[in-house]
């Protein structure tokens, strides 16, 4: 293979963070006061790996998907190969126009019209004025708010924003188009819609990189996936191998941790965990399988329960399997699944925290699985801190206000 | 962009040597045209006066400062002119360069979502932040033409060299604007740091008052001030009286080109830490 067919050609690639502990200075005043009253101490500091030496080549008109668990550095990387930051060590040589998609509608004001946007975000997004002009029909017809073109978009509904945003993106024509998870927005038919035109874009024979968590969607798009696993990667090949690569390691977390030096008095372990889906949308309904093992000794029956953890440690949920009259039987090996639904739970990353115990716990798995809920809309709420910043859950609200009796 | 010719990029770590990428500003100067129409747009929605906030601005800081330096202070203004347009026309020249400062500075942690998720030459928001403040530019000194025959004043040809002082009113503001707005990435003092700056760089520049009213003995402390050649130079334009000092005028110019390539260079330095920081 020549190397004008490679696209994107990646060279021990990394990227480190520097974590600093406590100290650190966000204003010169406190810069200046840590360095007078320590003027010897280094900031302890620690240097974290996002990504570890990764190489790699994509050949022209691949679709690659990077999939890998939350954290494994796959974000990183499409900023890193999107020019956002820049790589620690490495060398990436990228043959065509690079368009990046890191999050649907970055740089939209909510104060310009619907027309005004799709010029502005388009510009953001690396097309010229003519580009945009020339497409702003498809565009306008692909995001289906017409009406409001003249609207600013302050007064649209979620839904619609998130349309606009994502058409004026997915009418971004570079040869080289790297996106992350941004399709899992907007209503289903929408993100169908949206699919749809991501295949159009791989069929046409660009380059695209791909991060998404949605097994199903990168098994449709990508005839080529990367692996990573904190930040290195681990495998590169044929999409389906890498799947089931990825649900490999999904049940390995379990594993990492020695079941019997976990807490509990340990007659049984919980051996393998595996979430159906580690992504979920808010309200969405949580279905675990866990595998509960005979390791020594006997107990009458078992329960089980569970806790979810928000990333303070603050448990949001508490099921246990007494409520149902549920026992686990005793046996050898004896599969469960748990299934919860109902919860609004606030975008977030959440630790599901499995547990079975008789008279005390038998066995406790921290972490047994991360749970991250996407907001259902993310650009509109998301950048609002008022959304989401105070409480736990939730939930479908209104106002309104009540005329006092007597009023017109 | 037009060209077949394959565009190639090449991505490696940040060197010591890091410089601004000049083409890549020019490959996306539809960007740079988008951002300035944006800040034109948006700067007077949902404000009840609307366009005539920059009427009014100049108009009550002229009027305040000829009340303190004439009437107060007892100060006339060179040739005999109304000192109320002797300041307005200082206060056009200070504005461009203020405004276009003030708002470079802050520009980037306003907009830290583009900064941290989207790939364009980041020095365009900055430089920006200069179109409106050549609108306000234009809307005032039209308001300006129109008080001349008011005040007697008549038009000279000097008046077609203004917009040379505005560029290079422009070269120095947007110079100092780049250069503290990617040193606001990492430390928010420069928001209040900057203020006090430019309060007392507007009384160390002969905006509400002329350099012949400063004693002679301080007129050396006046003068390094680079703004002062292109301040009395804008009022040459505007106003056709007193005489051009080939010196001084020279002396800006060179200064202000310096700072405008010092301030490029030193956010070229850090552009590409920004995203890991803001």
């Amino acid at each position: 293979m020549s190397s004008s067919d490679i696209a994107v050609q990646a060279r021990g690639v990394s990227k480190s963070y520097r974590i600093q502990h406590e100290t650190k200075a966000t204003t010169l005043g406190e810069s200046i006061s840590n360095k007078l009253k320590n003027p010897l101490a280094r900031q302890t500091s620690e240097t974290f790996w996002a990504l570890k030496e990764v190489d790699f080549d994509i050949r022209k008109g691949e679709v690659v998907g990077i999939i890998g668990r939350n954290g494994a550095g796959k974000s990183t990387l499409l900023k890193v190969l999107s020019r956002i930051t820049a790589p620690t060590t490495g060398e990436i040589v990228i043959r065509g126009r690079v368009g990046s998609l890191l999050e649907v509608g970055t740089g939209f004001h909510p104060e310009l019209t619907g027309r005004e946007n799709i010029f502005l975000n388009g510009a953001i997004l690396g097309m010229t004025q003519r580009e945009v002009q020339r497409q702003f029909d498809q565009i306008v017809e692909f995001s289906g708010v017409e009406q409001f073109l003249d609207t600013p978009v302050k007064r649209f509904s979620s839904g619609m924003y998130v349309r606009l945003a994502f058409a004026v993106a997915a009418h971004l024509e570079p040869e080289v188009m790297i996106v992350d998870e941004v399709l899992a927005v907007g209503d289903s038919e929408f993100q169908k819609k949206c699919l749809g035109k991501m295949q159009d874009v791989a069929k046409s024979g660009r380059t695209i990189l791909f991060v998404s968590h949605n097994m199903q969607t990168i098994s449709q798009l990508c005839t080529h996936c990367f692996l990573l696993q904190s930040g290195s990667m681990t495998f590169s090949g044929p999409t389906d191998e890498a799947i089931a690569r990825y649900i490999e390691t999904q049940k390995q977390s379990v594993v990492d941790v020695d079941p019997d030096l976990r807490p509990g008095s340990g007659e049984y372990r919980i051996t393998e965990v595996n979430v159906e889906r580690t992504v979920v949308q808010s309200g969405d309904p949580i279905r675990a399988r866990y595998t509960v093992e005979h390791r020594r000794g006997h107990t009458p029956f078992l329960h089980t329960n569970f806790h979810l953890c928000d990333e303070v440690n603050t448990i949001v949920l508490h099921g246990d399997s007494r409520i149902k009259q549920f026992g686990v039987k005793p046996r050898d090996k004896q599969e469960i699944e748990l299934e919860f639904s109902g919860v609004n739970l606030k975008p977030g990353t959440y630790r599901l925290d499995l547990m079975v115990h008789y008279n005390g716990y038998v066995d406790v798995l921290e972490g047994a699985a991360n749970i991250d809920v996407s907001p259902v809309l993310p650009e509109r709420l998301a950048t609002s801190d008022f959304g989401y910043q105070f409480g736990q859950v939730i939930a479908e609200m209104n106002w309104r206000e009540i005329d006092p009796p007597g009023s017109a | 962009m037009d060209s077949k010719q394959e565009t190639i990029t090449v991505i490696r770590p940040i060197t010591r040597w890091e410089v601004l990428n000049i083409r890549q500003i020019f490959a996306f100067k539809d960007l740079l045209k988008a951002f300035g129409l944006r800040d034109i747009k948006l700067r007077y929605r949902q404000t009840a006066l609307g366009v005539a906030w920059v009427l009014l601005q100049p108009i009550i800081a002229a009027g305040v400062m000829s009340f303190v330096f004439n009437r107060v202070a007892g100060l006339k203004a060179p040739g005999n002119l109304p000192y109320f347009l002797f300041c307005f026309a200082g206060m056009l020249g200070w504005n461009v360069f203020n405004s276009t400062l003030t708002k470079a500075a802050g520009s980037l942690i306003l907009n830290t979502a583009l900064v941290s998720k989207v790939y364009f030459p980041k020095a365009l928001v900055p430089l920006s932040s200069m179109f409106a403040s050549l609108v306000d530019l234009a809307v005032a000194t039209g308001f300006f033409l129109l008080l001349l025959p008011f005040y007697g004043v008549g038009l000279t040809w000097q008046i077609l060299l203004t917009p040379v002082w505005v560029f290079f009113l422009l070269l120095a503001s947007l110079g100092i604007g780049l250069y503290s707005s990617a040193l606001m990435v990492s430390y928010r003092d420069v928001q209040y740091i900057l203020p006090v700056v430019t309060n007392l760089l507007y009384f160390a520049t002969p905006i509400a008052f002329s350099l012949e009213a400063v004693p002679s003995s301080l007129r050396w402390f006046v003068s390094i001030n680079p703004l002062t050649g292109l301040l009395e130079g804008m009022r040459w334009s505007l106003l056709g009286t007193g005489t051009l000092e080939v010196g001084s005028t020279i002396y800006s110019m060179i200064a202000a080109v310096l700072v405008f390539v010092a301030g490029s260079l030193l956010f070229g330095r850090s552009e590409r830490r920004f995203a890991d920081v803001i």
